[in-house]
């Protein structure tokens, strides 16, 4: 189950335009990484390349022999039609996918999963509630649950407590410090800058190029913060193509 | 009660064209509430619309090659159905158009085929037929063909049903825990094109597509689960079919028509008076709760 996900020179990007740009480094299994940068510093680029939903425009990333599928991820603005005639239950219990793919019969030791993911994440009694009818906090609650079921060593999340109560965010951050006990990798992009420094042992600063990369007391420095703004706010519509070998 | 027999049993034990014809539109009925109800969750109504003309240039082959053959009209407007649905997809997928769009440059290009091909050698009787169904002229090969769909239909469903629901709400999450995305999409268009052909012979191209969408829409007043959607839309169809028959019949009227603003009728009322956001529903306020 523990396995390091490994990136080396990767670049990915769009329309030629690199987003993350010679990033290398590795996501130690079991280690709680923060994702931090300026907007458009290719944060959430990086987790859609982990999971293969963009192809890198150059380097490799190792996922240590796991499939692309195995991975949990949170998407920051997920496509999910809210307005679609589905309960908490049904939604949630979709995350035993993994186990049991497109025809596998939900039985008694799934139900009772689903009741428990359900407790973990603080949504007991919201069992037949339509999903269109939650708040932005108790959805984010359903898709955590969701997540929980899926039972991935690696959990990929790009902006979990975004638009979420102080509450919320704890109840939340209790369940991914969990997942890190039992062993699991978590890469988490995060704005809050105090919430890394109290909660994620490892930070990954992004300004579409690599600024720093280890333990996080020793990346969230003033003079690494004003490098990533002053890069992410440069942006150059005619860069000329690029030679660079890392 | 004799006068009840005469309106509503009478035209079907007395003919058999009346028999055959009520056979087809409620086979077609039973396919057509479920894959309506998922086309109108998806917010694919008017691509179902769109479809609905891509088939006819297909029809039309098969007709100027082996005259008024269903078989050949149908296959023929299935696989254009088909063509047309596997392209937009791929377009979609490779450049930065959105499906629909495709959809729509590609079956107004198909209805213009269609229409050509059919001036060429038909009549303009024949473009009538084709274009409007005619449906008192079914006989056992068509209802052979229109159960054939709903039965591929109805199974098609059951199988796919968990994907397909995950497709229609979050497709993101089915794209990361399954590769059946593309897959599931296109199978369920398919299985819309399929409806369309069948609905083809009694309704005509241009409104086979009225049974997939007003029941489906008209159940939204009525139901709020996938399941009861379905059973809802599928009632209404198969009313909207067996009452536009007798409409048909008693005065006169060209059957396809009369199906479809009977299902139309269904739909205007559902909106007025259906309990869940019905216009009446929403005239008479309810109290609200303590928490």
């Amino acid at each position: 189950m523990l396995r390091a996900i490994d990136i080396h020179d990767l670049t990915v990007g769009y329309n030629r335009h690199p987003a993350v740009h010679h990033l290398s480094g590795r996501f130690e299994p079991g280690a709680l990484t923060a994702v931090v940068g300026p907007n458009g510093s290719g944060k959430s680029t990086l987790l859609k390349a982990i999971m293969g939903i963009l192809r890198p425009m150059d380097g490799t990333i190792d996922l240590g022999g796991l499939r692309a599928g195995q991975l949990a991820y949170l998407p920051q603005q997920a496509e999910i039609d809210h307005t679609f005639p589905i309960n908490v239950l049904d939604m949630v219990t979709l995350g035993h996918w993994p186990f049991l793919g497109p025809f596998g019969r939900v039985g008694q030791v799934q139900w009772a999963k689903t009741h428990a993911a359900l407790a973990a994440v603080g949504l007991v009694g919201f069992e037949r509630r339509p999903i269109g009818s939650l708040s932005a906090g108790q959805f984010q609650r359903v898709l955590f649950a969701r997540l929980f079921l899926q039972d991935a060593s690696v959990i990929l999340l790009d902006e979990p407590f975004t638009a979420v109560d102080t509450k919320t965010t704890e109840d939340l951050l209790r369940v991914v410090l969990e997942w890190i006990r039992q062993g699991r990798t978590v890469v988490a992009v995060i704005h809050d800058l105090d919430q890394v420094r109290t909660n994620f042992p490892y930070t990954l600063m992004l300004a579409r190029k690599p600024i720093a990369w280890g333990p996080t007391s020793t990346i969230l420095t003033p003079a690494n913060l004003d490098t990533a703004r002053c890069i992410a706010e440069a942006w150059d519509q005619n860069a000329p193509v690029c030679h660079e070998k890392s | 009660m004799n006068w009840f027999v005469n309106i509503f049993v009478a035209p079907f034990t007395e003919f058999s064209f009346m028999r055959h014809a009520l056979g087809a539109i409620l086979s077609l009925a039973l396919g057509c509430g479920p894959v309506g109800t998922f086309l109108v969750l998806r917010r694919m109504s008017l691509s179902g619309d769109a479809l609905s003309h891509a088939v006819l240039p297909g029809a039309a082959v098969g007709f100027l090659m082996y005259g008024l053959s269903l078989t050949a009209m149908s296959l023929g407007g299935f696989l254009a159905g088909l063509g047309v649905v596997v392209l937009a997809g791929v377009v979609s997928r490779l450049t930065p158009i959105k499906e629909e769009a495709s959809l729509a440059a590609l079956y107004i290009i198909s209805l213009a085929l269609g229409v050509l091909l059919v001036s060429i050698k038909g009549t303009s009787v024949d473009l009538m037929h084709v274009l409007f169904g005619t449906i008192l002229a079914v006989d056992d090969p068509a209802i052979l063909l229109v159960a054939g769909v709903a039965t591929v239909t109805l199974i098609t469903l059951a199988v796919l049903y968990r994907p397909l629901v995950t497709e229609c709400f979050d497709p993101g999450f089915l794209r990361a825990v399954s590769k059946s995305g593309s897959v599931v999409h296109l199978m369920f268009m398919a299985l819309v094109a399929l409806n369309l052909v069948g609905g083809f012979q009694a309704l005509g191209t241009l409104m086979s597509v009225g049974l997939l969408i007003l029941p489906a829409v008209a159940a939204r007043f009525w139901a709020v689960q996938v399941w009861s959607l379905s059973l809802a839309a599928t009632l209404i169809a198969l009313a909207s079919g067996y009452f536009g028959l007798l409409m048909s019949y008693h005065w006169e009227l060209p059957s396809g028509p009369a199906i479809v603003l009977t299902a139309g009728v269904f739909y205007l009322s559902s909106l007025c008076l259906g309990p869940h956001q019905g216009f009446l529903s929403r005239l008479v306020p309810k109290k609200h709760l303590k928490n």
